[in-house]
């Protein structure tokens, strides 16, 4: 019995100084900056930039070679939040940010398969099975993932409509002044 | 006016503002008139700050004058009653008094012709109601700011309640030029609303009322002074006519020396300011139990042909306004409300709103624009600038898109009062550019909003999902555990079945 134990905690001990010395001397160094511009990201990686997953966008933001636009879900606002933190100048009027669109599912053509709402990276798709889904507009990222997956073109992303309360004056032109 | 207000009046003088060309007459002194009813009446179900009301009226239904059509959502919001009797015509878009142009949603009302009003119910004596049963018969006759801000004058009434408001400041200021509604509606008026400010100061629990007006508008000043006479704790207090005068923070500190601070609400300094035709619909809505349906519009600009000011149901089109006034010319610029501050408007078939001071038609000649040339720093702006900012230093950034080195001067204290651009030498859009940015910075705060509901949503079905793997597992690990007891003893019994048999 007591054998036992002794051996068991012996072989513990040792493997955990293994461990121990092994993570502290092989830790592969990461950039904290990468930590610092993930936690930026809407983390609900959407696929949207082309890289894969907001940690891999982050990485390659902190590297310089993604651009700090790449994401659209973020917008304008993410954007200049990675500029200030990578302490880029930014010009935000040249981001197209060609308006944000969301998910629309047309209901007479929605089968009721359940695929798209398995991808949505933010459940912004309620819908149950050979019941019409539907989108709830304030969660949709606008990522287009449920598009893909769709059988019957039932899902389409649409511009979010200008309205009254989003609207915002244009900055005044100065032909004279350019 | 005495020597010594005179006096007083020198040394009042602001510094801040400017004093454009007031245009106020002839309109002012054209006696008030009455606007036939309209055919058709537009009312949008946001007329005020906050949610917009929802209906309640189906298309088709007969409604009665002052009959509620529309009831408010959420703690900030504001009911909307039919102006007229007549049947519900249609409910859906039309185009907004909105330089955008854009569509929102309003209750057509076809008008009978009868005007019949619904019957209302009316205390004997309101004084001797509880605060907050004023504070609610204000909510319920959709009483909104009538100054310009719309913000719902019932909950103004109930900080009265949660934060100490001595005095009451009755905006008779009206600073923007062309306008003269407030100015007929304190000339004609003036005991209703010094009803209407006695009503006001009982709901809030105020010792005294201030009512400032501007000192062009002398006719006002008297007919209100003998209306306030029998009354010691309502003052009627004649100040310099200075643009921009009627906002609130502004004529705090003319009347009572207090500075707003800049983070604060008047209600924090123990003021509440209230427009004079706001306290004119209170002694409506609580003497008359009649909701707030009608309003005096100032109907001005070179292009029109008797200019004036006209009572008229809310929703009425400002086309049918422009016909009934006349047009001498096709007017070069529409304006909803003042030439500093008002909205231009797409067209004229929009209707107006509860807040809508004003319907300007302005010719060629009057907003003729000079181009703009650079900007000389000569500090003109940063001198009329109310707030005391830097409007060269921010509309500077705002054009390099800096909009959080604008903001970082005090861009959101900006009142868009427009005094910059007025007095700008160099003509720079100044205010226009500060409208942009404060709309760009609204935008983006609202996707950093946005960004962070995705992370939290995101979050949430990461953890849904770990949870619903782990669950499953345990799931699996209990029915293999419940098959191999069953099992077990199904062997075990197995086992018995032949020994029992066997004995």
């Amino acid at each position: 019995m007591i054998a036992a134990v002794l051996s068991l905690t012996l072989l513990g001990a040792v493997l955990g100084l293994i461990l121990g010395v092994a993570a502290r001397k092989f830790a592969v160094a990461t950039d904290p900056l990468i930590g610092a511009i993930e936690a930026l990201m809407p983390g609900s990686n959407c696929g949207q930039c082309g890289m894969p997953g907001c940690a891999g966008a982050a990485r390659a933001i902190a590297a310089r070679e993604a651009a700090v636009t790449c994401c659209p879900p973020g917008g304008k606002a993410l954007a200049a939040a990675l500029a200030a933190k990578l302490g880029i100048a930014l010009d935000l009027t040249s981001m197209v940010d060609e308006g944000p669109k969301l998910a629309e599912v047309r209901e007479e053509i929605c089968i009721g398969c359940c695929r798209c709402l398995k991808v949505c990276p933010t459940d912004a798709i309620v819908g149950a099975a050979k019941q019409i889904h539907n989108v709830i507009r304030e969660a949709c990222t606008g990522c287009g993932n449920c598009v893909e997956r769709c059988p019957t073109e039932a899902v389409t992303m649409k511009p979010v409509p200008v309205t009254l309360q989003h609207w915002v004056w244009p900055k005044p032109t100065l032909a004279a002044l350019a | 006016m005495g020597l010594m207000e005179k006096f007083l009046h020198l040394h009042a003088m602001p510094r801040w503002g400017v004093h454009p060309d007031d245009h106020k007459r002839p309109a002012a002194d054209a006696p008030l008139r009455t606007l036939p009813l309209p055919a058709k009446l537009y009312m949008p179900l946001q007329q005020h700050v906050g949610q917009p009301a929802r209906p309640i009226v189906l298309v088709g239904q007969k409604v009665l004058k002052g009959q509620l059509i529309a009831e408010p959502q959420g703690r900030i919001s504001a009911p909307i009653h039919a102006p007229t009797s007549g049947t519900v015509a249609a409910i859906g878009e039309i185009t907004a008094p909105h330089p955008s142009g854009l569509p929102f949603n309003a209750i057509t009302i076809a008008s009978d012709g009868a005007d019949l009003a619904a019957d209302a119910d009316v205390a004997a004596d309101p004084f001797a109601l509880a605060p907050e049963q004023i504070t609610e018969l204000v909510a319920a006759a959709g009483v909104v700011g009538l100054g310009g801000a719309t913000f719902p004058s019932s909950v103004k009434l109930a900080l009265g309640k949660r934060t100490q408001v001595t005095t009451l400041i009755v905006n008779g200021g009206e600073c923007e030029p062309y306008l003269s509604c407030d100015d007929r509606v304190m000339r004609d008026f003036a005991a209703d609303v010094i009803d209407g400010v006695r009503l006001m100061m009982h709901a809030l629990g105020a010792k005294e009322a201030l009512v400032g007006i501007e000192d062009n508008k002398p006719e006002a000043i008297a007919a209100m002074r003998k209306a306030a006479a029998p009354f010691s704790e309502i003052k009627v207090r004649p100040v310099p006519s200075r643009y921009p005068m009627g906002s609130d923070r502004q004529l705090i500190e003319t009347l009572t020396g207090k500075e707003v601070p800049s983070d604060c609400r008047a209600a924090d300094v123990g003021v509440i300011v209230n427009n004079v035709s706001t306290a004119n619909a209170v002694h409506r809505a609580i003497r008359l139990g009649e909701p707030l349906v009608r309003r005096i519009v100032t109907v001005n600009g070179g292009a029109v042909w008797q200019p004036g000011n006209i009572l008229a149901p809310v929703g009425t089109l400002a086309a049918d306004l422009l016909a009934y006034a006349g047009l001498k010319s096709e007017p070069a610029r529409l304006l909803m409300g003042g030439p500093m501050m008002g909205a231009v408007l797409p067209h004229a078939q929009v209707p107006i709103v509860k807040g809508t001071a004003g319907i300007l038609a302005l010719s060629d000649d009057e907003i003729a624009t000079p181009a703009a040339s650079p900007c000389i720093r000569c500090g003109n702006c940063t001198r009329a600038c109310p707030i005391g900012l830097l409007p060269l230093e921010m509309a500077a950034h705002v054009r390099v898109d800096d909009l959080a080195g604008a903001a970082a001067l005090g861009l959101s204290d900006c009142i868009s009062c427009g005094c910059c651009a007025y007095i700008c030498p160099s003509h720079i859009p100044l205010v226009q550019y500060f409208t942009h940015a404060k709309g760009e910075l609204w935008a983006q705060e609202r996707s950093k909003l946005r960004l962070d509901a995705t992370k939290r949503l995101s979050a949430a079905r990461i953890e849904r999902q770990e949870r619903e793997t782990r669950e499953k597992a345990v799931a699996a690990a209990r029915r293999k555990a419940e098959r191999a007891a069953q099992k077990a003893a199904e062997a075990a019994a197995a086992e018995a079945a032949p020994t029992e048999s066997a004995t």
